[in-house]
């Protein structure tokens, strides 16, 4: 079956339903998501969303300009990050008008709490600046961007998987999908295609992401051609639940929750002296993995302490009560009561697609686009993130990036003919299908992801060094093999999860590949990407982007420049 | 610490059975784990055809409501060590009632979905906004604090008997949702959703018969705020 439509959107979370809303106002949306549009990971986003509003006590956007280009480590592109942060009380405004219920001030304004990395006068101390709905800020933000894109006639196509995306000449003229409940391909032509397909955090064995998260879209655009920037980059959250990787959320410390090791110190104090257990993520994880590697960790096990037990009962029923419930459930712990026990989990791309300020997707390093292609939220890197994301910023990111794309869109479709997928594109999907399919006999892909999920962990999260990429490089060929010799017992069209297992083991492995060998690149520690045998940062050598593409002789690398324009780089303190 | 579980699983595969048939696995599981847990590593060692939804895994979007020992809930936020066991360690899984199954544990949710739509699930107001935003005061948002948790997995209007004898009925779902802008501050279209859920089958389908509450995931007092919603609906028919 084929589709016409003058935008399709592939995701919908928070990136794709902004821009569907904008795009919508210009023409026919239509948004194809594997899931449920209210089932995206954006829904699962706790603790909140930035902008300098200044409801609780004095903010600025500058300060969060400065906050951000500090935590990305002055890897984020200083002329974008000024953009995000220029307009991010717009933007929360305009959410809150469109029916989001962000918590409230006693005089019925946005609340506004405390988060890592966020700050008053350049680092003084920490400011409230990140907007909420109790611990359930995606959730909020999500229903409502969804609601109101139902209310602006977008057409959903829910739980249809992506199998590619067609991009030739240089012009994207669509996709090709597989309907889950049918089995039945189906063609979606449109003058623009915008990927807001999220984020792959399932490449690691311990992540706080959906098990849906595992980056399709990004590896169908890599093997397309189109590079992958920063990838090297992942971020682990400090304070995953402990052997479940289920996400604390960065609020708890927010509202006075402190990390404690097993001799009860508060350890934060001498990492990050001014503001201890709000400094940001990257620096909080590998704290903690220091206090554990050198036994301190509680018992002598690999996990601390996130001790909420002085924080006012009131205030964690209020504001944290969906963390909460999961201590309760999965750990049988009351976090008023007891301490939490948590681990660094895998938590957010800073990695992705490269796009410009309004969602063009680059074609490589000196900023070539494609026509018709657009990409926003996780999966794209304008770089406002750098090497390490603060909080509440990937929310913000989706939302600013996602409306400009959609507004790029709109202007793009009123002079853009429609391109066209040719049946040979069609066939070659089938083809693959069938050939999935008709195997007989093959491993399960259970097995191969679970081995390959626990070598991503073991030998690419929070520390690196070059003996264990280079190792991880060679053991993900066989990898790669393995997952081109799956078996598929479930022949059938219908609901065919299996089938979509493993198209999805592939894209994973696919990205951990580029993961690793951006990560092998890199020879310094800057944010997120720490490696043991570089320890220093090297503003000299890599202050500049890693762009990956894929070839037939394997990875190529190529960089490009940070843009810095008001803050020069200077060692990061907290 | 493991001990053996038994999950005895409906199964249904259209493009094979002519009726539903009934499997059982054996599986060596820590009481603390998930019965998600279990269902994946059937689906990943025993039986890849084993056709179920899942996604976040931690009780927040809602894909893998299912009934588990004859009542409706999340396979991600129900232990194993919480489910109400015969006495066997039978763990029974399957869909959710009162709606068209596709295969397996998955069943259409079109309809479900659908009955949302009928109450205009969505913010209206056509005022000029102001410049900055709406104000609302905390206890204005606290009668509308429960409603927003609600994330339409669908456990509460399959569990309803109401349901399952008038598939036209809106459901616990759909009535919530309602309530959820009616009593927004922000929101002007009160009256038309008012209309919308007083219609034949609308709000006074609902029996209080409570079973919704009970599978509630997220624990909200469903029937507590369709009855707000019929007391208002009689206030304004008398005003």
């Amino acid at each position: 079956m084929t589709h016409d439509f003058d935008t399709l959107v592939i995701g919908a979370g928070l990136a794709g339903l902004r821009a569907a809303i904008e795009a919508s106002r210009h023409g026919s949306v239509a948004v194809i998501t594997k899931l449920y549009p209210t089932r995206s990971h954006s829904g699962a986003a706790q603790g909140g969303i930035g902008a300098a509003l200044g409801n609780e006590e004095p903010d600025s956007p500058e300060w969060h300009f400065y906050d951000t280009t500090k935590g990305s480590d002055f890897l984020g592109d200083q002329d974008v990050i000024q953009v995000m942060c220029e307009d991010a009380i717009r933007t929360i405004v305009e959410l809150e008008h469109l029916g989001v219920p962000f918590s409230r001030t006693p005089e019925g304004k946005i609340a506004q709490r405390r988060f890592g990395g966020h700050t008053r006068e350049f680092g003084a101390a920490p400011v409230r600046r990140a907007c909420y709905s109790a611990d359930r800020t995606g959730h909020a933000i999500l229903f409502a961007l969804y609601e109101q894109s139902e209310l602006q006639g977008v057409t959903f196509f829910p739980e249809f998987q992506v199998l590619d995306i067609v991009i030739e000449n240089g012009r994207c003229s669509g996709a090709i999908a597989l309907h889950l409940k049918t089995g039945e391909l189906h063609v979606f032509i449109a003058r623009a295609t915008l990927v807001a397909s999220g984020g792959y955090g399932r490449i690691f064995k311990t992540t706080s992401n959906a098990i849906a998260s595992t980056g399709d879209c990004l590896s169908i655009l890599f093997n397309r051609g189109i590079p992958l920037e920063d990838m090297e980059f992942f971020q682990f959250h400090p304070t995953g639940l402990y052997g479940l990787g289920i996400l604390i959320t960065e609020g708890a410390r927010g509202e006075g929750g402190i990390l404690l090791n097993d001799k009860g110190e508060r350890f934060m104090e001498r990492y990050a002296p001014t503001i201890k257990d709000l400094a940001p993520r990257d620096m909080v994880s590998r704290a903690i993995m220091t206090e554990i590697r050198e036994g301190r960790g509680i018992g002598g096990r690999d996990y601390v302490h996130l001790d909420l037990r002085h924080v006012d009962r009131k205030i964690i029923e209020e504001r944290l009560p969906e963390i909460s419930t999961f201590c309760k459930i999965y750990m049988g712990i009351d976090p008023g009561e007891k301490p939490i026990p948590v681990l660094p989990t895998a938590h957010y791309a800073m990695g992705g697609v490269p796009t410009d300020v309004d969602g063009r997707v680059l074609k490589d390093e000196k900023g070539a686009v494609v026509e018709g292609l657009y990409a926003a939220g996780e999966c794209a890197c304008v770089s406002v993130h750098g090497a390490n994301r603060l909080g509440c910023n990937s929310l913000l990111d989706t939302v600013v990036f996602g409306r400009r794309a959609g507004m790029a869109i709109g202007s793009f479709i009123k002079q853009a003919d429609k391109g066209t997928i040719a049946a040979g594109e069609v066939d070659t999907v089938k083809d693959g299908i069938d050939a999935l399919l008709n195997r007989k006999n093959g491993e399960q892909a259970g097995a191969v992801r679970s081995a390959f999920q626990a070598l991503m962990m073991d030998k690419c999260s929070v520390y690196r060094n070059e003996a264990d990429l280079a190792d991880l490089i060679q053991e993900l060929r066989p990898y790669r093999e393995r997952a081109g010799r799956l078996g598929i017992k479930d022949k059938g069209k219908t609901f065919n999860t299996e089938l979509l297992e493993a198209i999805e083991l592939g894209h994973l492995i696919n990205l951990g590949e580029a993961i690793a060998g951006s990560a092998l690149q890199r020879e310094e520690s800057r944010g997120a990407h720490s490696r043991e045998d570089y320890p220093g940062r090297d503003d000299n050598a890599w202050l500049k982007h890693t762009f990956a593409f894929k070839t037939e002789r394997g990875i190529d690398f190529r960089f490009k420049p940070v843009t810095v324009t008001r803050f020069q780089p200077v060692e990061r303190k907290y | 610490m493991t001990e053996q579980y038994i999950f005895r699983i409906r199964r249904f595969d259209p493009e094979k059975d002519t009726a539903p048939r009934w499997d059982e696995f054996r599986l060596e599981m820590d009481p603390a784990q998930r019965v998600l847990d279990g269902l994946i590593t059937i689906k990943d060692e025993s039986d890849g055809s084993l056709t179920f939804r899942r996604s976040c895994a931690h009780g927040v979007c809602g894909s893998c409501a299912m009934k588990i020992n004859g009542r409706n809930g999340l396979a991600c936020q129900t232990l194993i060590k919480d489910v109400p066991l015969a006495g066997d360690s039978t763990i029974v899984l399957e869909p959710l009632p009162a709606l068209p199954v596709i295969k397996d544990l998955v069943v259409d949710m079109e309809p479900f979905f659908a009955k949302n739509q009928e109450v205009a699930p969505y913010l209206i107001n056509k005022e000029t906004p102001p410049e900055r935003e709406r104000l609302q005061s905390p206890e204005d948002q606290q009668k509308i604090l429960q409603s927003i948790t609600c994330i339409m997995c669908g456990s509460c209007t399959s569990s309803c008997p109401s349901f399952w004898a008038d598939k036209e009925y809106l459901g616990p779902s759909a009535l919530l949702k309602a309530y959820r802008f009616i009593f927004d501050t922000r929101d002007r279209a009160v009256d038309e959703r008012l209309e919308s859920v007083t219609r034949l089958h609308g709000l006074w389908r609902c029996h209080s018969v409570f079973n919704c509450v009970e599978v509630c995931p997220k624990e909200i007092d469903i029937t507590g705020h369709i009855a707000k919603l019929k007391r208002l609906a009689v206030k304004k028919k008398l005003g």
